[in-house]
């Protein structure tokens, strides 16, 4: 069952290489459709460990996983449709780079299905070792779809995607180190990486190396979550990256990321450190959201726009974690509600890129005209990503507010609130000027086609955030308060 | 025990020579000698008793001393790329800087408890390695300098894991190498397209993508 969700994404990557183009597009949704049944079915079911108990379902990987999947699904349905669309051979690029042409379509369905089997395999590690390569896995399976487009730009995003987050990763290794040392050190004399015997282990650790380790694999594995001021690659990336990958990016990627600073704050809770490891995210998360805040503001390129968002709710969720209690539970619950609301929006970007090839704010206006399904789908994301009900978000951010108010006092709160104004103000700001209006010259009364492909997937996503802002289904309320007991908070 | 301190020594050597070496060929060399000196240390600590030690410490220098820089080679030549590092930070200052992290390192290191066993100029030469590979990464223009750099982070920190995370399966160990190898060759290919994009591996050239200014010509340009 666990060798299966994650060996039936590679199989399927290995098969696209090989199969002609039409089979292609049909095996790249079915594949993603297989891997949500198999998901459902592990997340109803506990399957048993695999692979000597290194790789294994526990309650907080249910949650990640679940999300992962679920996301990959609807972008792989409009990723097929993308495809279909996008033309082969070369072309001007919209934005100045001369002439580009796209990789091959067999490479980018690879890539995306090796990178589900790579997210796959992080949401199932039980073991540090295992967890940091999968996790290395994800940045080099996605490089080479950042690179997609092949002009100057997106190479230059790869390079640094490719560059920050290798070193970055490269000292969530040494962390990993440090956590073996803090086992021969500690107690029981022995060196540990498998997650059940650290916290078994963990009051016996070496609180010194013990801390070094958590420092090491939240700066590391920080740089891939997006956190700043490592973030630097995450703009870059997601804004050049084909709108599908940003999705999955934003949806899936970071989220996978923060699994890995999720799993050492579980040793650290569990050695009697929470406060420690609290602190520190706390600290990253109020310096992302607060730095996010800023640059969303007057942010004249939509595809960064939503990127700065994502880096503000990573901060959103780091803060969550750190404060603890409730907080936590709503930071679970968030990071559901952000990976639903933030795929989508890239993908309704992407329909918008489309249809006015530019990114540039400024130069795209009337959406509501020319694309009305699109410029509704814009304006409901804006509501949820800011966190207005009755969207779930609003909820979720709720449940952290409350927990800095109780447990992180006056200057925490004042920072959360304060960025979650800005961000409201530069995101609010920059849609709803794309969204009204009268098109540029010459479009006036003109309505592009919209396909169904392109505008079912993000619809659904939309109507699931605003599900749970109305109802949390009992299974997921269950997923998300077992998986904040696991790094140390409570119910909601 | 003596040969293990002598490799270290070499290894804090072999990083100042990247940081005031001006020939590109010359500090491939000193990584591949770095790669060398990381399969030899696990052996001299442990001695020779387990066949997966012997077969690790092979796929180690294989990987690290023989495959890599014999890419890294391909590349210069491949790709044409002028001989001389391009610093963007002097050499002078350059080991102005070593001789502060190494100071640092030896600093850093002293805080934090030795495990019983290991030698004590481990953590120094680390820790060293990691500050120097990062340095390298910020402190050259060149992509293929910062691919090295990289290189020397990694190598920094598979000598931490060889000294200290010595009970690591030898499976993990595998996946290390194998990450590092991958990533080195997926880094190659993109350093390939950079070159053929720009007609230069300079990462100064790379710099269209910031934030506030997007210079975009007129918008309906490109075909619709």
């Amino acid at each position: 069952m666990i060798m299966a969700l994650v060996l039936t994404p590679a199989i399927a990557a290995a098969l696209a290489l090989v199969l002609p183009g039409g089979a292609r597009r049909v095996l790249f949704p079915l594949t993603a459709a297989v891997h949500a049944a198999l998901t459902t079915f592990a997340c109803l079911s506990t399957p048993a460990a695999a692979f000597g108990g290194w790789l294994g379902l526990d309650d907080l990987g249910t949650l990640f996983l679940a999300v992962t999947s679920g996301i990959f699904l609807a972008v792989s349905v409009y990723a097929a449709g993308y495809l279909e669309r996008e033309v082969p051979g070369p072309r001007s690029d919209a934005l100045g780079s001369g002439v580009f042409s796209n990789a091959r379509d067999a490479i980018f369905v690879a890539c995306m299905l090796a990178f589900l089997s790579m997210m796959t395999l992080v949401t199932l590690s039980q073991h540090f070792a295992v967890l940091w390569a999968a996790i290395e896995g994800t940045t080099l399976a996605s490089a080479p779809l950042i690179y997609f487009h092949r002009h100057r730009r997106s190479l230059e995003a790869t390079w640094k995607y490719l560059l920050i987050c290798s070193v970055g990763i490269a000292i969530a290794l040494l962390g990993t180190f440090f956590l073996a040392v803090a086992g021969q050190l500690g107690a029981s004399g022995e060196q540990v990486m498998d997650l059940t015997s650290l916290l078994e282990a963990a009051p016996g650790l070496n609180t010194p190396w013990l801390k070094g380790a958590f420092l090491l694999m939240l700066v590391g594995y920080g740089t891939k979550m997006g956190l700043a001021p490592m973030h630097t690659w995450l703009p870059d990336a997601h804004s050049e990256a084909p709108s599908a990958v940003s999705a999955i990016l934003s949806g899936a990627l970071l989220n996978c990321a923060f699994l890995g600073i999720l799993r050492a704050r579980q040793i650290l809770e569990a050695a009697g450190e929470a406060a420690f490891s609290g602190h520190l995210l706390v600290v990253f998360g109020l310096l992302s959201m607060v730095l996010a805040a800023f640059l969303i503001l007057g942010q004249p390129d939509f595809k960064r726009l939503l990127a700065y968002s994502s880096v503000e709710h990573m901060g959103i969720l780091a803060v969550g974690v750190g404060l603890g209690g409730a907080a936590a539970a709503g930071s679970m619950l968030h990071l559901v509600n952000h990976s639903l609301v933030k795929a989508m929006l890239f993908l309704v970007a992407g329909n918008t890129l489309a249809v006015y090839r530019t990114r540039t704010i400024r130069e795209v206006r009337g959406v509501m005209v020319r694309t009305p399904v699109t410029g509704a789908l814009w304006i409901v994301g804006l509501f949820a990503v800011v966190g207005s009900p009755p969207f779930g978000t609003f909820l979720s951010e709720l449940l952290v507010l409350r927990g800095a108010l109780h447990t992180g006092g006056v200057l925490v709160s004042v920072l959360f609130l304060g960025a979650l104004a800005v961000a409201f103000v530069g995101l609010s700001g920059a849609v709803l000027r794309m969204v009204q209006g009268l098109p540029p010259g010459g479009y006036v009364g003109m309505r592009e086609p919209e396909p169904w492909l392109s505008t079912m997937p993000p619809l659904a996503l939309a109507a699931l955030a605003l599900l749970l802002g109305l109802w949390i289904p009992g299974p997921l309320r269950h997923i998300v308060v077992q998986a904040a007991r696991a790094v140390g908070g409570g119910g909601f | 025990m003596p040969w293990v301190d002598i490799a270290l020594v070499v290894l804090i050597l072999s990083c100042l020579r990247l940081l005031g070496g001006s020939r590109l060929v010359a500090c491939i060399s000193t990584v591949a000698l770095q790669g060398v000196l990381l399969g030899f240390v696990p052996l001299a600590l442990h001695g020779v008793t387990v066949f997966s030690g012997v077969a690790l410490a092979a796929l180690t220098v294989a990987v690290k001393a023989l495959l890599l820089p014999w890419f890294l080679r391909r590349a210069i030549r491949e790709a044409s790329i002028l001989r001389e590092v391009q610093p963007i930070v002097s050499l002078n200052l350059s080991l102005l800087f070593g001789l502060g992290a190494l100071a640092f390192s030896g600093w850093a290191a002293a805080r934090l408890p030795l495990p019983p066993g290991a030698p004590s100029l481990g953590a120094p030469t680390a820790l060293f390695m990691v500050l120097v590979g990062l340095f390298l990464v910020v402190a050259r223009s060149k992509a293929l300098t910062q691919v090295i750099g990289f290189l020397v982070v990694e190598n920094g920190i598979f000598l931490f894991g060889a000294l200290f995370a010595h009970d690591t399966p030898w499976l993990v160990e595998i996946a290390v190498l194998l990450d590092v190898l991958v990533g080195v060759f997926v880094m190659g290919i993109a350093l390939f397209h950079i070159n053929r994009a720009f007609d230069s591996i300079d990462s100064r050239r790379l710099h269209e993508l910031h934030d506030l200014v997007l210079d975009a010509p007129s918008a309906n340009e490109g075909t619709p």
